[in-house]
């Protein structure tokens, strides 16, 4: 048993330590935000956030995480980065949108004014096939214009 | 019986050519994809309670489909679109419409249920004037409720729980005047994405049932490999381990949970033995290996007509390499074998093919196989979608009773799925003295574009198994749709021109349908060709290609786009360019003009402002018709940046994003606007591929414009652009 925190709340797992969080938040708690895109740490599907950073969830093995706090979009609610991708209508097909909004979380927590650059060089990590990649960019300077807590 | 036997019915019934010419007279042609399923009831459903069910056999591949139909639903029948559910492809629950591909959606599915919402309306209309005894013209609706003039009103639900929606449709339906539309013409959030921003169960992948279990596939690692040996040693003892499954050169691993089974098809694969042969060209040469490969020539059209004598010729030839959908969310499939009967939950573009393709893979008889389309990611046509499904039901059928939920890992999307063909154009034209377009010549060389699988020959998986079906020969696609000639009828108005496919059969890597098929590197070559022409007459190219235009709505899209950007004749070498399309000369039209900056160091091309025209005819949600181009544009640019598939001589070797790398956030251009040509009442045109050919074209003219180097072959990557600018 491996206990991890989600979203303030503690849970004892059954897996292996060697097992990367996101299988262990899609299969164990049932968690959909994060998803699997490439488990190579080149996409950002998988991307939530371990003590106020973003992670790739797929390269994080979960002996790493005891003592510390895991985040997921389902822990944000629907908070004004959320809100903003809804306005903006900031998704496509949506797989790569959640590890969009929980890097776009990251980045504002730690640099609530990014300038577009910075914006556009922490979001690099992140991959979009649809080609949404202008409303994305509207929804993190939006989010950003109200200040996003943390 | 009243109803008419459609024509397909007849034929294949084997009716014969004969009897289905001499009805078609008397059919009723019925507008969209009522022509194939013409029952109201099979389109719309009233419960006696009111609620409002709408089917279609399209799915929701991420472009907003359902939202739009859901608005024109709601129009036409007068109910919030709140209040309807709508279902989408299901063999066992909707209309059978094909594939949702070549953007046909809206024209297919959206006019059908245009159509049958209104008639539908029209019928609930009649029901309440013989229930008040009033005239049926009399009578309006709103929110669910017929109203009479005196102030009566009845529900939906009463009225059709005496109504009879199991009668076919008709030719003309009670359509609303346009200029009184409410929801369509008129943005609307997508239904689907609040629960894609919280974490909700939206894709195939988050599917759980009890008692799931995980699988993988040990791939091939080339194509033809054939497993010679393999050892459970390694996995007998790893937990969760529930079973292996192999045929032939198939083989699979199923486990409890799904990291479980990701360790043990490592551990199996690592201890595989396969025989791998050299079938793969050479990739440094591959465009002139297809080229000289048998071809079957498809005359497109030949047009005469007297011209000015020409005073110069051009000539140039384009190409594309073979190109990946790259879906962010790898393949994915749950199937369950219950009692003889397979349920197979799948993200494919066309459940009822995917149906009779998994039945022939099985050898089971279709009403057996029962296909539920779930939502995947984005799939940019036929990628691994169809072929999880087959890993699914194949694993599912060695352990019965359970669901099985297999998806790919990265490199088995990257390196199985079939690709967009690698193609050729060549073109040779003539200008008069007073810059007219008075020769055309243009040929096109290509692979299939359509593999998509109806029979279990086509699946993948088809390849490794003992026991193998049959493989169909490639066909190419018909004009005026077409496949590798799709767009390579110039909408120009010429007065000499002859265009001809040359259909390679032969396919040296795995080909099938890739957004906008043939259109793409068409549409680059002719809108590059027109700019070399106009540049050859001393033209600007936006007046070039207006003055050899007829159509008028393509006149309207290149003159507002021209606007919209602030392109002024003559100003040139800005890094500027600028191209058109109508999609398939049948579906949306599109104009873009963008500007673009080049590093000289390094080659790179870096996107600055973008904007875009595009006549959809009536829009129905048309902030979904501005993110289709932004989408389009952005994908495009990226094919047309960076794009290429790899492979040595056994195998794929671009199986990450790192060895096919794609646009990135620090590359998208500054901005794009998209200005729509709203066109109330007029047919629905596909707009979801419209983007993909003017945007390609429109970067080689700007740099062009701005380095002053044509480049005829795609990509346009850093080191070929630093090639020919030369230091």
């Amino acid at each position: 048993m491996i206990r991890l925190n989600v979203n303030g709340h503690d849970h004892d797992v059954d897996a292996e330590p060697d097992t990367p969080l996101l299988y262990v938040l899609r299969d164990d708690l049932a968690l959909n935000g994060a998803k699997f895109g490439c488990g190579l740490g080149q996409c950002g599907a998988c991307t939530v956030m371990v003590d106020g950073r973003a992670v790739f969830s797929c390269l994080t093995p979960i002996a790493l995480l005891p003592g510390r706090n895991v985040r997921t979009i389902e822990g944000l609610g629907m908070n004004a980065v959320q809100q903003a991708f809804v306005e903006e209508q900031a998704a496509q097909c949506g797989y790569c949108i959640a590890g969009m909004v929980m890097r776009a979380q990251a980045l504002l927590e730690h640099n609530p004014n990014p300038s577009e650059q910075e914006i556009r060089d922490q979001m690099a990590v992140n991959l979009c096939r649809c080609g949404t990649h202008m409303r994305i960019l509207a929804a993190v300077r939006r989010a950003a214009g109200r200040g996003v807590k943390s | 019986m009243t109803a008419v036997l459609s024509r397909r019915t007849l034929l294949a019934a084997g009716g014969g050519l004969v009897v289905a010419f001499s009805l078609h007279a008397q059919e009723p042609k019925r507008p969209g994809s009522l022509k194939e399923t013409p029952s109201l009831d099979a389109w719309i459903r009233v419960a006696p309670d009111g609620r409002v069910t709408v089917f279609t056999g399209k799915a929701e591949l991420g472009q907003g489909l359902t939202t739009a139909l859901l608005q024109i639903a709601a129009e036409q029948l007068d109910v919030a679109p709140n209040r309807i559910e709508l279902i989408t492809a299901d063999t066992m629950r909707t209309p059978n419409e094909g594939f949702t591909a070549g953007s046909h959606s809206m024209q297919d599915s959206g006019t059908a249920i245009l159509n049958a919402a209104a008639q539908v309306r029209g019928l609930l209309c009649d029901a309440a004037a013989a229930e008040f005894g009033v005239a049926a013209d009399t009578l309006t609706t709103a929110d669910g409720l017929v109203h009479a003039a005196d102030g009566r009103a009845i529900g939906y639900g009463e009225l059709a729980a005496k109504l009879n929606l199991h009668v076919d449709a008709t030719a003309n339906s009670p359509l609303k005047d346009p200029a009184a539309y409410r929801l369509m013409g008129t943005p609307m959030q997508r239904i689907d994405i609040p629960a894609k921003l919280t974490g909700g169960a939206s894709y195939v992948q988050d599917l759980r049932l009890p008692g799931m279990l995980h699988a993988r596939v040990v791939r091939q690692p080339s194509y033809g490999a054939t497993l010679l040996d393999f050892d459970t040693g390694p996995i007998e003892h790893m937990p969760g381990v529930v079973k292996v499954v192999r045929d032939g050169s198939y083989l699979a691993v199923v486990a409890t949970k799904e990291w479980q089974a990701i360790k043990a098809m490592r551990a199996l694969a690592a201890a595989a033995k396969w025989q791998e042969t050299a079938s793969l060209p050479d990739e440094a040469t591959i465009l002139d290996t297809l080229q000289a490969l048998p071809v079957k020539d498809i005359p497109v059209l030949t047009w005469q007509a007297q011209a000015g004598a020409p005073v110069k010729r051009l000539k140039a030839r384009y190409s594309r390499p073979y190109l990946m959908h790259g879906a962010i969310g790898p393949s994915c499939s749950v199937a369950q074998f219950v009692d003889g009967t397979m349920t197979v939950w799948t993200h494919t573009q066309g459940v009822f093919p995917l149906r009779a393709a998994l039945a022939s893979l099985l050898r089971l008889p279709p009403d057996k196989v029962h296909c539920i389309h779930t939502q995947g990611s984005g799939c940019y046509g036929h990628n691994g979608a169809d072929d999880v499904a087959g890993d699914a039901v194949l694993i599912a059928r060695a352990v019965p009773g359970h669901p099985i939920r297999v998806q790919w890992m990265r490199e088995d999307e990257h390196t199985n799925e079939p690709y967009g063909s690698a193609m050729i154009a060549e073109v040779e034209g003539a200008i008069d003295a007073d810059g007219r377009i008075v020769d055309w010549d243009y040929a096109v060389w290509s692979n299939t574009h359509n593999r998509r699988p109806n029979i279990g020959g086509l699946m993948l998986q088809n390849a490794a198994l003992s026991d193998k079906l049959p493989v169909p020969p490639p066909a190419p696609i018909p004009m005026p749709e077409g496949g590798g000639d799709r767009n390579s009828n110039p909408i120009y108005a010429l007065p000499n021109a002859r265009v001809v496919y040359h259909f390679i059969p032969q396919m040296p890597v795995r080909i099938s349908a890739l957004r906008s098929l043939g259109a793409y590197l068409n549409v680059f070559a002719i809108e590059s060709f027109m700019d070399e022409l106009a540049e050859a007459a001393r033209a600007d190219p936006v007046e070039f290609r207006l003055r050899h235009l007829q159509d008028e709505r393509a006149k309207a899209v290149i003159s507002l786009a021209a606007e919209k950007f602030g392109w002024s004749a003559g100003k040139r070498g800005d890094g500027r360019g600028f191209a058109f399309a109508r999609y398939k000369n049948l579906a949306a039209y599109c104009a873009i003009a963008l500007t673009l900056g080049v590093d000289h160091e390094t080659g790179q091309i870096r996107l600055g402002r973008v904007v875009a025209a595009v006549d959809s005819g009536q829009p129905v949600n048309p902030d979904g018709i501005r993110l289709q181009i932004e989408g389009a544009i952005i994908q495009s640019a990226s094919w047309t940046l960076y794009e290429q598939v790899h492979f040595d001589r056994k195998r794929i070797t671009s199986f990450d994003w790192s060895r096919y790398p794609i646009l990135r956030f620090p590359a998208a251009p500054d901005s794009i606007d998209v200005y729509i040509v709203p066109r109330p009442g007029l047919p629905f045109l596909g707009t979801g591929e419209a983007g993909q050919g003017p945007t390609s074209a429109a970067i080689a003219n700007a740099l062009k414009d701005a380095a002053g180097v044509r480049l005829r072959q795609i990509p346009l990557s850093a080191p070929a652009v630093k090639t020919a600018i030369g230091v």
